[in-house]
C-alpha cells in the first residue's frame, strides 16, 4: 500500500488538469471528477494509515534534477505524521467538496471552483509528502497561491469588508514576509550540511554537525515561514481578511489544513528546533501570545465569520505553544488534528447560515435554530467541540497542552492556557447564540430562511461525528495517537492527578464561560456592536479589542501607506529625476549630446567618431600605464 | 560538412536582403519570409542545441577563418553550454516578435528588415569567439534597434532612440578600450578568446581591464545607476520589440560579463566582489522599489527587468559554479517571462491605447478574461512561483551565493516580498473589480497570431520551471570549465 503513496498526492492534480482540459464546461463533471479523484486519494490516505499503524514506513524518491554534488529530489515520505496529515487532509477536502456542491451551485465559477480546490489538495499533499526542503518550499509556494486564487474568487465583488481580491492579495504577500525566513533559514541549513534531504539533515543535527546557535537561528527562520503561513502575531492580519473567499475554502484551506501547514513544518522540522532549544521558547511565546490576541478579539468582533477566523489563530496558537512546550510533535499535531474537523465543521455550519441569511453579521443573525435545525445542531456540537467539553475532541487535545505546560514547569503558559480556554467558549458560545438563540431580528422578518440541501448537511454530520469522536483516540488513558506518532516517548497509562485536577478545573472554567455567554447572549438577542455589554462597560477596552489591538490600522495605514508604497513613490521619482538627471546631465557636460539631442541622424555619427576617439585615448592611456609599470 | 553554425548566423542577414527586394506596396510578403526565415533560425538553433555533446565541454560547432591576417583578427565563431541557452532563447524571442507583429501595418518592409539584421547581430554577439567580431555584431545591433525605437515607437521615441544608442555606446567606448588593451597586453596581440584566457594576465592588469569591459556590460544588463535608458526605450519601443529588447538584448550584458569578465578576467572579478554584490543587491532591491512606484506597466516592467538582473549580478559575484547554473537559467526564464509580459502588455495596448495603470483600472478580467490568465501567469512566473523557471533558477542562485555572499543574499531574497508586491497590486488594479465601463468595448485574444506566442512562452516557462536539466544540463559543464 505505502509504495502507492504518490498517488495521494498525484490524483487531485490529475482532477485540476481534466477540469481544466475536458469538463470546464459541464459543471456537475468537474464537481464529479474532483470529488471522485479525491475519494480515491481518501481510501488510500487511509489505507496508507492503516499500512503505518501495522508498522510500515517508507521515503520515496526521485531525483528531479542534479547539479555538482546537489541532488534535488521530489519524495514521499510516509511516517506516521505524515499518514495522520493525509488522512485529515484528504477526509476534509472530501466532505468540502461534497459541501461546495451545495454551497457554490449556481456560480458562474463552479469548474473553477472545483478545479482551484483540487490544485489546492493537489499542494497541500504535496507539501505534507514532501521529504525535503526543497519541495516543502516548492508545495508551501503553492498552497499560497491557491490560497491566493481562491481567496479572491470572486475577484469583481466588492465583499464584506474589503475586496476579495486585496484580500487575496494581502494573503499572498503577508505570507511571503515569512517565506523569506523560511528561504533564507534552509539556505543556512543548506551550506552547513550540503543536503536539502529531512533526514540526512536530521541525522546530521542529530550527529551534532550543525553547531547550537546556527540550529538556533535557523530554527527561528524557519519558523517564521510557519508564522506567515499560520497567521501567528505578527504576521496574522490576513487571515480574517481571507475570509472574502467563498466559505467552503475558509473551511479548508483557512482553518483546518494549509494554515495549520505552519505547524505540520515545525512538527517536522522539530529535531533542528531540539538542536537549537532557545528556539523553542520563541515558539511557545509567540503560540501562546497569539492564542491571547485573537481570542480577545474574537470576544467583541461583530461579523460572526470572522469571529472564528480569529478563533482559527487563537487554536493555531495553542498548537505552537504546544510544540515549543514539548518539544515534540505529538501534542501539537493532536490540536491540530481534532481542530481540522471541528473547525473545519464551524466553519462550514456558518457558512450554511450565510447561505441561508446572506450577512455573517451579528446585527442581521438571530433566531435561526427554528429554521436551520440541523445547522444549529452541528454548529453546537462543533462549539462544544472547541470549547472543551468533555467528550468532545477539543477537550482531549487542548487538555494535554495545559497539562503538558504544567509538567514543563511552564506555570505562566498553562494559566494563559486557561484564560484563553474560558474566552474561547465565551466568543463560540456567543456566535452560536447571536445566530441561532432568540429571535429572528425585525429587519429581517421577511427574509426567507431554509434549511440548507443534503449535499450541505450531510458533510456536516460526518464532520459534526467526527468532532465528537476524535479526541478518544488521545486520552489520557489510552493516547494511541502519542503512541502512533511518538512510540519512543510513551506516556504513563492513565492521568496523574495533576492531569484529574487540570480537568477538572478546564471543565469547570469552560462551563462557566458558557454560562456568562448565556446570560449576555443566551436570554435575550444583543441587536448590534453598541448594545454589547463590554462596550457599555468598559468602552475602551471594547473599542481596542474591536480595532484588532491597532495592529492592522499600523501595518496598512503606516508601513505599507509610507513604508512600501509611499517610499515606493519617491523612489520612481528620485531615479527619474535625480539618477538619470545625474548620468544626462554628465554626459551633456561631457560632449555635445545635447546638440545629438537636436540632430538625431547627424549627431549619431559624430558621438559615434567621438565614441571611438575616446575609446582610443583610453587605449593609449593604460598602454603607457602598463608599459611604465 | 555544413557550417551549421554559420548558416544560422547569417541566414537572417539573407531574409533581410529578401525583404528588401520586395514591393513596398504589399505588407504580407515581408511578414512572412520573416516569419519563414525565423521558423528555419529556430529549427537550426535547436539542431545545434540538441546535436552538442555535453558530455565534451568547450566550444562546438566552431568555425575559425582567418580574417585580417595582418592584424590577427579571425573570424571565429563556436557554441558552448553558456552560449547554447542564449542562442535559442533568441531564435524562440525572435519567432515570437514576429508574431507579435503580425498586425504591424505601418511600413512592414522596412521594419521586418530591422527586424532580421537584428538577429543577426544578437547570435553573432552569442556565438562570436574573436573580440572584435564580438564588439561588431555588438555594435550592429544599436542600429536596427536605434531605428526601430525611432520610427515605430510612441511620442518621445527620437529621445528613447538616442539615449539608448548614447547609452550602450558610452559603454562601448570603454569595453571597446579593454578589448584593445586587452589585445596589446596578451603575449602575442589576439582578440581570440581561447587564447586570451590562456593569456596569464596578472591580477592587477585583470583588475583593470575588468572595469572597462565592466562598464559596458553593465550598461546593457542594466545595473543601477546605469538603467535609466531600459524604461525610456521599453515605454518608446513598440511591444514586440520591447520583447525582444527584454527578452534577449539585456542578455547581452550578462552574457558578456559571464563570457569576458568572469571567464577571462577572473582574477580581476575577485578584486570587485563586495563591490559587485553591493550592486547587484541595490539593483535588486532599489529596482524593485521603483517598480513598485511605476504608474505605466511597461517602466514597471522595464524596472522588474532591473531587479532580476541583479540575481544576475549576485551570481557573478558569487562565482560559484551552482550560482552561476543559476544565473544563466535565470537569463533564460527571464527573457521568455519578461517577453511574454510584454507580449500581454502589446495586447492590452492595441485595443485600450493606454499603459498607464491608473486609467486601465479595472475588472478587465471580467472583459477579456484571455488576456487576463495571460497577464496573471506572466506575473506569477516573474514573481517566482514554484512550478515556472524563475523560481528554479533564483533558487539556484540563493542557494549558490550563499556561502559566499551571506548578507547580500540574505538582503536579495527580500527581494521576492516586493516582487509579489508590485506583481500583485498591478494584478489586482487592473484585472480585478467590477469593470471599468469606459472598457467594456475590449475584444479578448482571438487570433492565431495572438495564441502562439503566448503558447510557445508559456510552454517554455513551465518546461523550464518542471525540468531545468534541459537548460542547465548543457550550461553546468560550460560554468564548471570556467574554473572560478
Amino acid at each position: 500500500m505505502i509504495q502507492y503513496a504518490w498517488l495521494i498526492t498525484v490524483m487531485p492534480l490529475a482532477a485540476f488538469c481534466i477540469i481544466l482540459g475536458l469538463t470546464y464546461r459541464q459543471k456537475m463533471a468537474s464537481a464529479l471528477v474532483a470529488i471522485f479523484c479525491m475519494g480515491v486519494s481518501l481510501a488510500l490516505s487511509l489505507g496508507v494509515l492503516l499500512a503505518v499503524v501495522h508498522g510500515g514506513e517508507a521515503e520515496l524518491s526521485l531525483t528531479w534534477f542534479t547539479l555538482g554534488d546537489w541532488r534535488f529530489e521530489v519524495g514521499v515520505l510516509v511516517d506516521p505524521m505524515a499518514a495522520v496529515m493525509f488522512v485529515v487532509v484528504c477526509f476534509i477536502t472530501f466532505f468540502d467538496m461534497i459541501y461546495s456542491i451545495g454551497y457554490m451551485h449556481g456560480d458562474p465559477g463552479f469548474s473553477r471552483f472545483f478545479a482551484f480546490l483540487s490544485l489546492f489538495a493537489f499542494s497541500m499533499l504535496g507539501l505534507v509528502a514532501a521529504n525535503n526542503f526543497l519541495q516543502i518550499f516548492i508545495f508551501w509556494e503553492l498552497v499560497g497561491l491557491c490560497s491566493y486564487l481562491l481567496i479572491g474568487f470572486w475577484y469583481d465583488q466588492p465583499g464584506v469588508a474589503l475586496p476579495p481580491p486585496s484580500a487575496g492579495m494581502r494573503a499572498f504577500i503577508t505570507t511571503r514576509i515569512g517565506d523569506v525566513g523560511l528561504l533564507i533559514g534552509i539556505l543556512m541549513l543548506a551550506a552547513a550540511l550540503p543536503t536539502l534531504n529531512f533526514r540526512e539533515v536530521f541525522a546530521a543535527v542529530g550527529a551534532g554537525q550543525v553547531p547550537a546557535g546556527l540550529a538556533t537561528t535557523a530554527a527561528i527562520l524557519l519558523f517564521m515561514g510557519a508564522v506567515g503561513k499560520s497567521a501567528q502575531f505578527p504576521l496574522h492580519t490576513w487571515l480574517p481578511d481571507a475570509m472574502e473567499g467563498p466559505t467552503p475554502v475558509s473551511a479548508l484551506i483557512h482553518a483546518a489544513t494549509m494554515v495549520a501547514a505552519g505547524v505540520y513544518l515545525v512538527a517536522r522540522l522539530m529535531p533542528i528546533f531540539n538542536a537549537g532549544s532557545a528556539s523553542l521558547e520563541v515558539v511557545a511565546y509567540i503560540g501562546g501570545f497569539t492564542a491571547l490576541l485573537a481570542a480577545s478579539i474574537g470576544i467583541v468582533f461583530p461579523d460572526f465569520k470572522r469571529v472564528i477566523a480569529y478563533s482559527t489563530i487563537s487554536q493555531l496558537g495553542y498548537m505552537f505553544m504546544a510544540l515549543g512546550i514539548t518539544g515534540a510533535a505529538t501534542a501539537g499535531m493532536f490540536h491540530l488534528t481534532t481542530h481540522a474537523f471541528f473547525k473545519a465543521l464551524l466553519f462550514l455550519a456558518i457558512g450554511s447560515v450565510i447561505h441561508a441569511a446572506e450577512s455573517q453579521h451579528m446585527r442581521d443573525l438571530g433566531g435561526l435554530r427554528k429554521y436551520m435545525p440541523v445547522t444549529a445542531f452541528t454548529f453546537l456540537m462543533g462549539a462544544l467541540a472547541l470549547s472543551g467539553i468533555p467528550p468532545f475532541a477539543g477537550f482531549w487535545s487542548k487538555d494535554e497542552i495545559i497539562y503538558s505546560a504544567v509538567e514543563h514547569g511552564q506555570t505562566g503558559l498553562a494559566v494563559l492556557g486557561l484564560v484563553v480556554a474560558f474566552m474561547t467558549a465565551f466568543y463560540i458560545f456567543r456566535v452560536y447564540f447571536g445566530t441561532f438563540g432568540g429571535e429572528i431580528p425585525e429587519h429581517r422578518r421577511h427574509h426567507h430562511y431554509h434549511e440548507a440541501p443534503p449535499t450541505m448537511t450531510v458533510p456536516l454530520i460526518v464532520l459534526a461525528i467526527m468532532a465528537i469522536v476524535v479526541g478518544w483516540v488521545g486520552t489520557p488513558w489510552a493516547n494511541y495517537f502519542a503512541a502512533f506518532l511518538a512510540p519512543e516517548e510513551h506516556l504513563a497509562a492513565g492521568p496523574d492527578s495533576t492531569a484529574l485536577t487540570l480537568m477538572a478545573i478546564s471543565t469547570v472554567i469552560v462551563v462557566v464561560a458558557i454560562l456568562s455567554a448565556w446570560l449576555v447572549y443566551g436570554r435575550k438577542r444583543v441587536p448590534d456592536v453598541d448594545a454589547e455589554p463590554l462596550a457599555r462597560g468598559i468602552p475602551w477596552l471594547h473599542k481596542f479589542l474591536i480595532n484588532k489591538w491597532y495592529i492592522e490600522p499600523f501595518y496598512y495605514g503606516v508601513i505599507v501607506r509610507y513604508g512600501a508604497v509611499g517610499l515606493a513613490y519617491v523612489a520612481a521619482w528620485f531615479d527619474r529625476h535625480v539618477i538619470d538627471g545625474i548620468v544626462n546631465g554628465i554626459a551633456a557636460i561631457v560632449g555635445g549630446v545635447g546638440q545629438g539631442l537636436r540632430h538625431v541622424q547627424s549627431g549619431y555619427l559624430q558621438f559615434y567618431a567621438m565614441v571611438i576617439f575616446a575609446a582610443v585615448v583610453i587605449v593609449a592611456v593604460y598602454i603607457a600605464l602598463f608599459v611604465t609599470v | 560538412m555544413v557550417p551549421w553554425l554559420s548558416l544560422m548566423l547569417w541566414l537572417p542577414l539573407l531574409g533581410a536582403l529578401i525583404i528588401f527586394c520586395l514591393s513596398r506596396e504589399r505588407q504580407q510578403p515581408a511578414k512572412v519570409v520573416a516569419l519563414v526565415f525565423s521558423l528555419i533560425e529556430l529549427a537550426i538553433s535547436l539542431g545545434l542545441y540538441f546535436g552538442y555533446d555535453r558530455a565534451a565541454a568547450g566550444f562546438q560547432f566552431a568555425e575559425k577563418y582567418s580574417w585580417v591576417a595582418a592584424l590577427n583578427i579571425n573570424y571565429h565563431v563556436g557554441v558552448d553550454g553558456l552560449s547554447l541557452p542564449m542562442v535559442i532563447l533568441t531564435t524562440f524571442i525572435f519567432f515570437c516578435a514576429i508574431l507579435a507583429s503580425w498586425g504591424e501595418n505601418r511600413r512592414a518592409k522596412e521594419y521586418f528588415f530591422l527586424v532580421m539584421i537584428l538577429e543577426t547581430a544578437v547570435l553573432g554577439v552569442f556565438t562570436s569567439l574573436d573580440l572584435f567580431l564580438f564588439f561588431l555584431f555588438w555594435e550592429l545591433e544599436l542600429i536596427p534597434m536605434y531605428f526601430l525605437i525611432g520610427i515605430w515607437g510612441s511620442d518621445r521615441r527620437e529621445y528613447a532612440a538616442m539615449k539608448f544608442i548614447i547609452y550602450t555606446m558610452t559603454g562601448s567606448a570603454f569595453m571597446l578600450a579593454g578589448f584593445l588593451a586587452m589585445y596589446f597586453l596578451a603575449p602575442t596581440p589576439t582578440f581570440d578568446m581561447i587564447e586570451l584566457a590562456q593569456a596569464g594576465f596578472t591580477p592587477a592588469v585583470q583588475g583593470l581591464l575588468f572595469i572597462l569591459i565592466f562598464l559596458g556590460f553593465s550598461v546593457k544588463l542594466p545595473m543601477v545607476p546605469f538603467h535609466t535608458w531600459l524604461p525610456d526605450a521599453h515605454v518608446e519601443a513598440p511591444a514586440p520589440i520591447s520583447m525582444v529588447l527584454a527578452g534577449v538584448l539585456l542578455k547581452m550584458g550578462g552574457y558578456g560579463l559571464i563570457r569576458i569578465n568572469a571567464g577571462l578576467l577572473p582574477e580581476g572579478l575577485k578584486l570587485y566582489v563586495p563591490y559587485l554584490a553591493v550592486l547587484a543587491v541595490i539593483s535588486v532591491i532599489y529596482g524593485a522599489y521603483v517598480a513598485l512606484g511605476q504608474k505605466d506597466l511597461k517602466t514597471m516592467i522595464a524596472m522588474s527587468s532591473v531587479s532580476h538582473m541583479g540575481f544576475v549580478l549576485l551570481a557573478i559575484a558569487a562565482m560559484t559554479p551552482m550560482a552561476l547554473n543559476g544565473a544563466v537559467l535565470e537569463m533564460f526564464a527571464h527573457g521568455t517571462v519578461s517577453g511574454l509580459l510584454f507580449f500581454c502588455i502589446g495586447l492590452i495596448y492595441e485595443r485600450a491605447h493606454t499603459r498607464q495603470i491608473a486609467e486601465l483600472t479595472g475588472g478587465l478580467a471580467v472583459q477579456v478574461p484571455r488576456i487576463a490568465v495571460a497577464f496573471i501567469v506572466a506575473s506569477l512566473a516573474s514573481l517566482g512561483l514554484p512550478g515556472m523557471s524563475q523560481f528554479v533558477a533564483e533558487f539556484l542562485v540563493f542557494l549558490g551565493s550563499f556561502p559566499a555572499l551571506q548578507v547580500p543574499t540574505i538582503i536579495a531574497t527580500t527581494g521576492i516580498v516586493f516582487t509579489a508586491g508590485y506583481y500583485l497590486w498591478t494584478v489586482r488594479r487592473i484585472f480585478y473589480g467590477p469593470l471599468n465601463p469606459r472598457w467594456a468595448h475590449l475584444e479578448d485574444m482571438n487570433k492565431a497570431y495572438e495564441f502562439i506566442p503566448l503558447v510557445v512562452l508559456v510552454a517554455l516557462t513551465v518546461l523550464v520551471g518542471l525540468y531545468p536539466n534541459i537548460i542547465i544540463n548543457w550550461s553546468d559543464t560550460s560554468l564548471v570549465a570556467l574554473g572560478l
